[in-house]
């Protein structure tokens, strides 16, 4: 193309050159809409079997045009992760810009080809829509702008986390994760979408997207605060908890979720013991009530119920048969997993606030109840499950077999006892990986080598036991058998234990999901060993009840009977913890607020 | 009887009147108010009249996370909205120290060059019907609606493409893409001849045009004008050449010039530029497939971002002019003040309203289009 100098005058000739377009043939378009290119950003669809109504299209909208909607009838299961409500669109608002689309954690929501909408004016509701699988008009149109790999804009990766490895930590009782880095937790608690999922599913209802917040602002008070609204146990959660708060995070759904519990842990570790107090002691009240509490058991249901009524102004009494606190959490669980100062950091914070804990008192023995009925405006048990149950198979009351957890108990009081050179452990749950290599551990020490087994009933699909416990007990050397059910202790002539038989499982429950195990006898192995260790399970020792006592309590296969506010059938008596709702510390904490707001209820 | 405090209205001559021009008005690039005075039919005052179309980007900007800025941007300029993403991702990648991959800076520059194309077009159309010829304006609106089409095709939208982001581009080029660019640049190039003939080189068009709106280059310097309209006055000033950004200084093209700083050079001006814009994308066709890799680096979860600290400014060159955003970050999860140091702000305002005193009322609206002004960047 030729330049046009400024001072070209033109001519009024030029334009006639384009008369030509007059016998060229016009241009028709057709009627129709024409058809929307493959990235095309239009009418929104949403595929309800995998959205989970986590909000966070809603959040990220910068017009506002997306409203949550609670829709009757689907489903909804805080443990899963999965809220009955959907988002709705106002066409009114939406500029397509489709960031809804690349931060959707599950992927479900995608804009379509579809471009087209009238109404009468009678209809303008049509510009507010549900989006459902079906697209805007019900008519099919393919997806345009969908998730892609390259436009996702969430973080799917955890960030590392420092481990001891192997062959260091099976030498010693030394926790083996180091914890986050300030930089590392500030980048995973930047990976939180604040969908709430965490708050929901977590037994205690912690507030895990607010304090996820104040550590991603480098506020770790401000966490440790939100923390302390719903947990004195943190130490301990922020390490050893059951993350249900994690299988519910919805940036699990496609990725590793947000690491809630090891960012819980980071909050605690960074702040002073003294400030923790000080944040804990938040909310006293100033007087006293002139109220009396007794709660036996010190441990995190107990605890927390004390730590609730001492900060209402009652008079708590704590009694403790042993002459530790913690309970379970200290003579149950590892070092390794839950160092003992950590244990003693929390309990520290709740006896700052004037929780009178008498320690080596034992109900029952010490003090009856009756003594506890007269003295005291209202009681709390929570003892825990202490006792280990038994398989019953022969053998089993053999002398070298064990209840894990009176071994376990027996390692956290540095009592004596044989280290087997070989043993079994019978079960495939957490208690089980805890004594396999609590005593790996003690194998290790005293005779410089691992010999150990565990022999589950379940198999590896169906595993118990967390799957980091799996690894880290196959990398210490420990030998993990599943399908196994126990058959017998075997005992030789001398009356020694000479090991452990076990035969195939074929089915753990009948068809009405009962547990019923049936063996296939003709596969039988046998595991050669010094010591069997049995962890399928534990029960509560009743004793302290005193017969006539246990006579005037309800009681449900078991367990005590109580109501949905934690009360027994006596007026005067409440349970907690583990005792009533099975092992695990996250529910003996929302157990424990439970109990005391039904206290508190009752004192007023 | 008169009461004591009346005062006799001083009544202007009867050849002299205050005309509203706009806020609609053909002539007009969308909704704004120019109050002329007149004198028969020459303009003797103006004064801009600012503030009808979507106002308060900067303040809305405030309250939103950086990202969804990203949605809001590309309004504060409707003909041309790329550069608005482009500069506002690279305050926010400077005050972040974010490495943008070589390949999003392509797709980048190739982006911002069709957009060139489409408001260059757009201008050249409007012009046109200013000055009641409206074939060349139904010509230009349709040239660029295919590249709006190719727009759809890489972004997903046609207008407001919002395809840029902190750190990149949103997603990868489509397979076939750059073969159907360089399809429609050929067309481009076969279509310049009739527009020349129709349009640049009709005598009508050009004794309308010269001399209208004039102004000298010191004038220009004097006034902040950038853009077509300073270079019409013969000043060779490009941002992408003077302060490269993104990859252009690895891209060959020329800046054209005029001599005249009037309506005329300024719409001579553009259409050499369509011409520097084909070449540059050429370039972009033939380099884009020889890159691999991302087209975003990593960026942080959009909800709990906060920028560091600071304040950034970056510039590029839009279609209209000198394009600035000044950013400010307190290190929050939103911004902290925006500005945008827009090239419509000075040439509808200052430059237009010195521009039409002593011209006739018939070429104000010629003189708002060979400037380009876009009006919601006057109101932002």
């Amino acid at each position: 193309m030729k330049d046009i100098p400024y001072k070209y005058q033109g001519s009024i000739l030029n334009p006639l050159r384009n008369l030509g377009f007059f016998s060229r043939k016009p241009v028709t378009e057709p009627l129709r809409p024409r058809e929307a290119s493959a990235n095309y950003r239009g009418f929104h669809v949403n595929d309800w079997g995998l959205c989970i109504g986590c909000s966070t299209c809603q959040k990220v909208c910068d017009n506002a045009a997306i409203t949550m909607v609670r829709i009757p009838g689907l489903e909804e299961d805080p443990v899963k992760g999965v809220r009955n409500e959907r988002p709705a669109i106002d066409y009114g608002r939406c500029c397509w810009c489709g960031l809804c689309v690349d931060i959707c954690p599950t992927g479900s929501i995608s804009l379509t080809r579809e471009y087209v909408h009238t109404c009468r004016e009678d209809e303008l509701d049509s510009y507010f829509v549900l989006p459902d699988p079906n697209g805007m008009h019900g008519e099919y149109f393919p997806k345009g702008w969908a998730k892609t790999e390259d436009a996702d804009l969430v973080d799917l990766e955890l960030q590392p986390m420092q481990e001891m490895d192997a062959e260091t930590r099976i030498d010693s009782f030394d926790e083996i994760v180091a914890g986050f880095t300030g930089q590392h937790a500030i980048v995973e608690a930047s990976r939180c979408v604040q969908c709430g999922m965490c708050h929901d599913s977590c037994p205690a209802h912690m507030h895990a997207p607010e304090y996820i917040r104040h550590i991603w602002e480098g506020n770790v008070e401000a966490a440790v605060r939100e923390i302390y609204r719903t947990n004195p146990f943190a130490h301990i959660c922020g390490r050893v908890c059951t993350r249900r708060c994690e299988a519910a995070c919805s940036i699990g759904r496609r990725g590793d979720p947000v690491a809630i519990r090891w960012l819980k842990r980071y909050a605690m570790d960074s702040v002073s013991a003294e400030r923790i107090r000080e944040i804990a002691a938040e909310g006293k009240v100033d007087y006293i009530s002139g109220k009396k509490v007794a709660i036996i058991g010190a441990g995190p249901a107990g605890l927390t119920a004390a730590f609730d009524l001492v900060k209402k102004g009652h008079e708590v009494n704590v009694f403790e048969a042993l002459d530790r606190p913690g309970g379970m959490t200290r003579y149950g669980i590892p070092e390794y997993r839950l160092p003992y100062d950590r244990l003693d950091a929390d309990v520290e914070v709740i006896a700052s606030l004037g929780v009178n804990i008498q320690y080596n008192t034992r109900i029952g023995s010490d003090i009856i109840m009756a003594d506890l009925e007269r003295d005291y405006d209202a009681v709390v048990v929570a003892v825990g499950l202490q006792q280990g149950r038994s398989t019953r198979i022969p053998g089993s009351d053999h002398p070298q077999v064990h209840a894990a957890v009176s071994l376990l108990r027996k390692i956290t009081l540095n009592e004596a006892f044989e280290i087997p050179r070989s043993a079994v452990v019978i079960g495939g749950g957490n208690v089980a990986m805890d004594i396999a290599r609590s005593l790996a551990r003690k194998q290790k020490m005293v005779f410089g080598e691992v010999n150990m087994t565990v022999a589950a009933l379940e198999d590896f699909e169906h595993f118990l036991a967390d799957p980091e416990e799996i690894r880290e007990s196959r990398e210490e050397g420990i030998e993990l058998l599943d399908s196994r059910g126990p058959s017998t202790c075997r005992i030789n002539e001398r009356g020694e234990l000479e090991g452990l038989a076990t035969v195939g499982v074929v089915s753990i429950f009948d068809e009405q999901g009962r547990f019923a195990p049936q063996y296939d006898n003709s596969d039988a192995q046998f595991h050669p060993a010094d010591m069997v260790i049995e962890a399928i399970g534990q029960m509560t020792d009743i004793s302290l009840f005193g017969d006539e006592l246990t006579e005037r309590l309800e009681w449900n296969r078991g367990r005590l009977q109580v109501d949905d506010i934690g009360r027994t059938s006596e007026s005067w008596l409440w349970s907690a913890g583990d005792m009533v709702n099975g092992p695990d510390v996250i529910h003996a904490v929302a157990d424990g607020h439970r109990v005391a707001a039904s206290i508190e209820e009752h004192l007023a | 009887m008169r009461p004591e405090n009346y005062q006799a209205i001083n009544q202007p001559p009867s050849n002299e009147f205050e005309l509203n021009f706009g806020p609609n008005h053909p002539g007009i690039e969308g909704n704004y108010a120019f109050r002329v005075k007149l004198n028969g039919d020459e303009v003797t005052a103006a004064r801009a009249d600012a503030g009808y179309l979507h106002r308060g980007f900067e303040k809305l900007m405030e309250g939103r996370l950086w990202i969804q800025n990203i949605a809001l941007v590309p309004r504060i300029c409707v003909p041309d909205p790329v550069p608005m993403e482009v500069c506002y991702s690279l305050a926010i990648e400077e005050l972040c120290g974010l490495e943008v991959p070589v390949r999003a800076q392509w797709i980048r520059v190739m982006q911002l060059e069709m957009s060139r194309l489409a408001a260059h077009l757009f201008a050249f159309g409007g012009h046109a019907a200013t000055t009641g010829m409206y074939t060349p304006m139904f010509w230009g609106v349709a040239d660029r609606d295919l590249i709006l089409d190719r727009f759809e095709e890489l972004t997903g939208g046609r207008v407001y493409s919002i395809y840029n982001i902190p750190g990149g581009v949103r997603r990868e080029v489509p397979d076939g893409f750059l073969e159907r660019l360089s399809n429609l640049l050929d067309y481009l190039e076969s279509r310049l001849p009739d527009y020349d003939s129709l349009f640049f080189t009709n005598q009508v068009f050009i004794r309308r045009a010269r001399d209208v709106g004039t102004m000298t280059q010191e004038q220009a310097l004097k006034w902040g004008v950038t853009g077509p309209p300073l270079r019409a006055t013969g000043l060779e000033f490009d941002v992408r050449r003077d302060d490269p950004y993104l990859v252009y200084e690895q891209i060959d093209f020329d800046i054209p010039t005029e001599p005249g700083g009037d309506a005329l050079s300024r719409n001579l001006v553009r259409r050499a530029e369509l011409l520097q814009s084909i070449r540059i994308l050429r370039q972009v066709i033939a380099r884009l497939p020889t890159l691999k890799g991302p087209v975003r680096c990593p960026i942080p979860n959009p909800l709990a971002w906060n920028v560091p600290a600071g304040e950034s400014y970056t510039r590029v060159e839009s279609s209209k002019g000198e394009l600035a955003y000044y950013v400010v970050s307190t290190g929050g999860d939103k911004p902290y003040r925006v500005h945008v140091r827009g090239p419509s702000a000075m040439h509808a305002v200052q430059v237009l309203e010195k521009l039409a005193v002593g011209a006739r009322l018939e070429d104000i609206a010629q003189i708002m289009f060979s400037l380009d002004a876009c009006p919601p960047e006057v109101d932002r």
